[in-house]
C-alpha cells in the first residue's frame, strides 16, 4: 500500500513544490522554450531583425554534408568513449570485488577523477600528452613516432576520446563495484561449484545479473560523452585540428556563440535534447520493466 | 581405504582459529550429518571441503587424491546451499544443465539427465520456469536437481531445510534421504537441527568451538554422550544436570540432598568425593509415590506426550516428559532410575564409563 498524505488545501501542497518547479521553469523549460523558439527563427548577427522562417533551419542543417560528418563523428566519439570507460570500469570494478590487499585503498583512488573539473582533466591530459611539453608527447616522438596532436586529426580524436573516457571510468566503476557486490556471494559459489571458472563464470553468471546496471550506465555514459565532455574537448582541441574533433556540442557552441548563427544552433540544440529525450525514455522503459514486471 | 578423509584440517580466519584440527574417515556411500550450535565451524569445514575456502594446514583426500588445494572446479563436488542459490537469469532447464555443458555432455546426453532428474524430483512440468516463478520447496528442489544430475563423488548440503516451513521440511528431510540412498552418493550434511541430525545421519559428527567432540551413530551419539555439552545438544527437552559427588567406593553418587543412586554399571575411577554432573532425560525420569519433591511451573502438552517444566528440590532447574497423562497437582513427587543416569566429570564434562 502506498503511502500517501492528504492535504486538506491546495495552498500548502502548491507552496511545498514552488521552489523546485520555479528552478524547472527558470533553468529549464524557459530556455528549452527559448531554444524551440529561435530554431524557428532567422536573425543577423547584431540581433536587430528577426524574421520567422518555420522549420527552414532545420532543412538547411540536414541537407548540409559538413552536419551529417558531425553526426558521424559524434556517434563514433561516444560510442568509443563509452564502450572504453564501460569497458576498463569493468575491468578495474571486477578486479577492485576480489579479496586482495589494500582494496579500500584502491576503491578511494579510483574513484577521485571523478570528483575533478572537467578543463582539469584537461589540462592534466595536455601536460602528459602535449608533443613539446608532455611526458608521453615528449617520450613518443623520442620513438620516432610523430605525434602531435595539434597537427593530426586522428591522434587529436584518440587523445579526446582517451581524456573523456579516462573521466567516466570512476563514476561507471561505483556503478559496477556496486552492482557486483550486490549479486548473491552463493550464486557465484554455486557456479564455482557446477565447474565454471575465470571468465566464462563471469560471462554465464556475474554479467547477466549485471545487466541492469550495465544498461543504465551504457545510457548516462552515452549522454556523458554526447553532452558534459564539452569541457574536456574545447580546452584538449577546441575541436580541431579543423574539425576532426568537433562533436555536435562543439558545433552547437561554435555556430550559436562563435559564428552568431544562433537560428541553426539552436535548431542544432532542439535535435540534440530529442536525442536526449529518446535516450531517457528508453532507459525509463527498460529500467521500469525490469522493476515492475518481476 | 576410506571413501573422504580429512587430516588434521585447520583453518584460520586471520588470527582467529576456526577449526582445530578435524580428522575423519567416510566410507563411500555414507551419509555424514555435521551438527552444531551457530558458529561451531561447521559451515567452514563445509565450505573447506567443497573447495570455497582454502585449508591454514592438513589434507583432504577424496577417492585417494588430495584436493585440498585444487579449484571447486576440479573435485567434482557438488552443494546444495542454504538460500538454494539458484542462477537467476536462468530456467530449471538450464539451472540444471549449467554443469553438464560445463563439463562438455552432449546434447542428448544433457536432456536425458536433466530430463531424469526433474522427474525424480516431480519438477518435470517446471523446466521452462523461472526460479523467481517457484515456491521455496521447488526451489530446493531444483537445487537438489542441478546437484544431482552431475552425479559427482560427493554431495554436500549446507542447512538446506532451514529456508522452509515446518511441513515442508519434514517432507523434504525424507525425501533427501530416500534420494541419498537411492543414489548411493557419499554425503555431508550440516545443520543445526537435531532432529534432521538423528534421522539423516549414518554417523553424526558433533563440532564444538572448532573441535569434533563426539563422531558415532546418532544413537550411540544419544545413548551415550561423550560429554555435558553433546548431552545436553542432543535430545530435545534437554537433559538434566544435577550436581553430585562419587561416593561409596566409586559405585555410586550422592546428590545434593543426599539422595544416593548406585551406579548400575559398575564403579568408577576416582576417590570418594570427586565432584560429578549427573544426567538424566525428562523421558526417563518417572513419577512415583514417593522420591524427590518436583514444582511444576510450566506444562507443555504437545499431544502424544506432555512437558513438564519447573524446579526439583526447590533449586535445580528440571523438566521431565510424560508419554500420558498431566498431573493434577503443581508439587509432585519424581523419582530417577539409577539404568538411566549418564556420569560426567563435573569439571571436564567428560564421561565417565566403567
Amino acid at each position: 500500500m502506498e503511502r500517501r498524505t492528504i492535504f486538506s488545501d491546495r495552498l500548502l501542497p502548491i507552496l511545498l513544490v514552488l521552489p523546485q518547479l520555479a528552478i524547472t521553469i527558470v533553468f529549464f523549460l524557459w530556455p528549452t522554450g527559448q531554444a524551440i523558439w529561435l530554431s524557428l527563427t532567422r536573425a543577423d548577427p547584431f540581433g536587430i531583425r528577426v524574421q520567422f522562417v518555420g522549420l527552414e533551419n532545420f532543412w538547411d542543417l540536414f541537407a548540409d554534408p559538413l552536419y551529417t560528418a558531425t553526426v558521424l563523428r559524434s556517434i563514433f566519439f561516444c560510442a568509443l568513449v563509452a564502450a572504453i570507460s564501460l569497458g576498463l570500469a569493468m575491468l578495474l570494478a571486477v578486479a577492485a570485488d576480489r579479496e586482495i590487499a589494500f582494496r579500500r585503498f584502491y576503491r578511494i583512488f579510483l574513484i577521485w577523477p571523478y570528483a575533478i573539473a572537467p578543463a582539469v582533466a584537461a589540462v592534466l591530459w595536455i601536460l602528459l600528452l602535449h608533443p613539446q611539453i608532455g611526458l608521453i608527447g615528449r617520450w613518443l616522438n623520442a620513438l620516432g613516432l610523430g605525434w602531435d596532436y595539434k597537427i593530426n586529426g586522428g591522434q587529436a580524436m584518440l587523445v579526446v576520446i582517451l581524456a573523456s573516457a579516462w573521466k567516466e571510468i570512476s563514476y561507471n566503476f561505483i556503478f559496477l563495484l556496486a552492482g557486483l557486490q550486490s549479486i548473491s556471494a552463493s550464486v557465484v559459489e554455486a557456479a564455482r561449484m557446477d565447474g565454471a571458472r575465470g571468465f566464462f563464470r563471469f560471462r554465464t553468471v556475474t554479467l547477466p545479473l549485471l545487466m541492469p546496471t550495465v544498461f543504465f550506465l551504457l545510457v548516462v555514459n552515452l549522454v556523458y560523452a554526447a553532452f558534459d565532455t564539452f569541457g574536456t574537448i574545447w580546452a584538449m582541441t577546441s575541436g580541431g585540428p579543423g574539425k576532426a574533433t568537433e562533436t555536435l556540442v562543439i558545433k552547437v557552441y561554435r555556430d550559436g556563440i562563435v559564428n552568431q548563427d544562433i537560428g541553426s544552433s539552436s535548431a542544432q540544440s532542439v535535435v540534440l535534447m530529442i536525442g536526449v529525450i529518446a535516450l531517457t525514455a528508453l532507459q525509463f522503459r527498460f529500467l521500469g520493466r525490469r522493476s515492475g514486471g518481476e | 581405504m576410506p571413501f573422504l578423509v580429512l587430516e588434521n584440517l585447520h583453518k584460520n580466519f586471520g588470527s582467529v582459529p576456526v577449526l582445530h584440527g578435524i580428522d575423519l574417515a567416510m566410507e563411500a556411500g555414507e551419509m555424514l550429518v555435521i551438527v552444531g550450535a551457530s558458529g561451531c565451524g561447521k559451515s567452514t569445514l563445509l565450505r573447506l571441503i567443497a573447495g570455497l575456502e582454502v585449508p591454514s594446514g592438513g589434507r583432504i583426500l577424496l577417492d585417494g587424491h588430495d584436493v585440498a588445494r585444487l579449484d571447486p572446479a576440479e573435485r567434482d563436488i557438488a552443494m546444495v546451499f542454504q538460500n538454494y542459490a539458484l542462477y537467476p537469469h536462468m530456467t530449471v532447464f538450464d539451472n540444471m544443465a549449467y554443469g553438464l555443458r560445463i563439463r562438455g555432455l552432449s546434447r542428448p546426453e544433457i536432456q536425458t539427465r536433466v530430463d531424469d532428474a526433474a522427474s525424480l524430483l516431480g519438477l518435470s512440468s517446471l523446466l521452462q520456469r523461472k526460479p523467481r516463478q517457484l515456491s521455496g520447496g521447488q526451489r530446493q528442489r531444483v537445487a537438489m536437481g542441478r546437484a544431482i544430475v552431475r552425479n559427482p563423488k560427493l554431495f554436500l548440503f549446507d542447512e538446506p531445510l532451514s529456508n522452509l516451513d515446518a511441513k515442508l521440511r519434514v517432507q523434504m528431510r525424507a525425501e533427501i534421504r530416500r534420494l541419498q540412498r537411492r543414489m548411493g552418493v557419499t554425503s555431508l550434511y550440516v545443520t543445526h537441527d537435531q532432529v534432521e541430525a538423528m534421522t539423516l545421519g549414518d554417523r553424526l559428527l558433533v563440532l564444538h568451538q572448532g573441535r569434533t567432540v563426539q563422531l558415532a551413530t546418532p544413537m550411540e551419539v544419544f545413548e551415550h554422550p561423550a560429554n555435558t555439552y553433546v548431552a545436553g545438544f542432543i535430545g530435545a527437552p534437554a537433559m538434566n544436570f544435577l550436581p553430585g559427588v562419587l561416593s561409596h567406593q566409586g559405585t555410586a553418587v550422592t546428590l545434593g540432598n543426599g539422595l544416593v543412586l548406585p551406579f548400575a554399571d559398575g564403579r568408577r575411577a576416582g576417590d570418594d568425593g570427586r565432584a560429578l554432573s549427573i544426567g538424566i532425560r525428562p523421558e526417563h525420569v518417572v513419577l512415583s509415590p514417593e522420591g524427590l519433591p518436583f514444582q511444576i511451573d510450566l506444562v507443555e502438552p504437545l499431544g502424544s506426550e506432555t512437558v513438564l517444566i519447573g524446579r526439583l528440590n526447590g533449586s535445580e532447574p528440571f523438566s521431565v516428559k510424560l508419554t500420558s497423562g498431566t498431573p493434577a497437582q503443581e508439587d509432585v513427587l519424581v523419582t530417577i532410575p539409577p539404568a538411566q543416569i549418564h556420569i560426567f566429570d563435573n569439571e571436564s564434562g567428560l564421561r565417565l564409563d566403567p
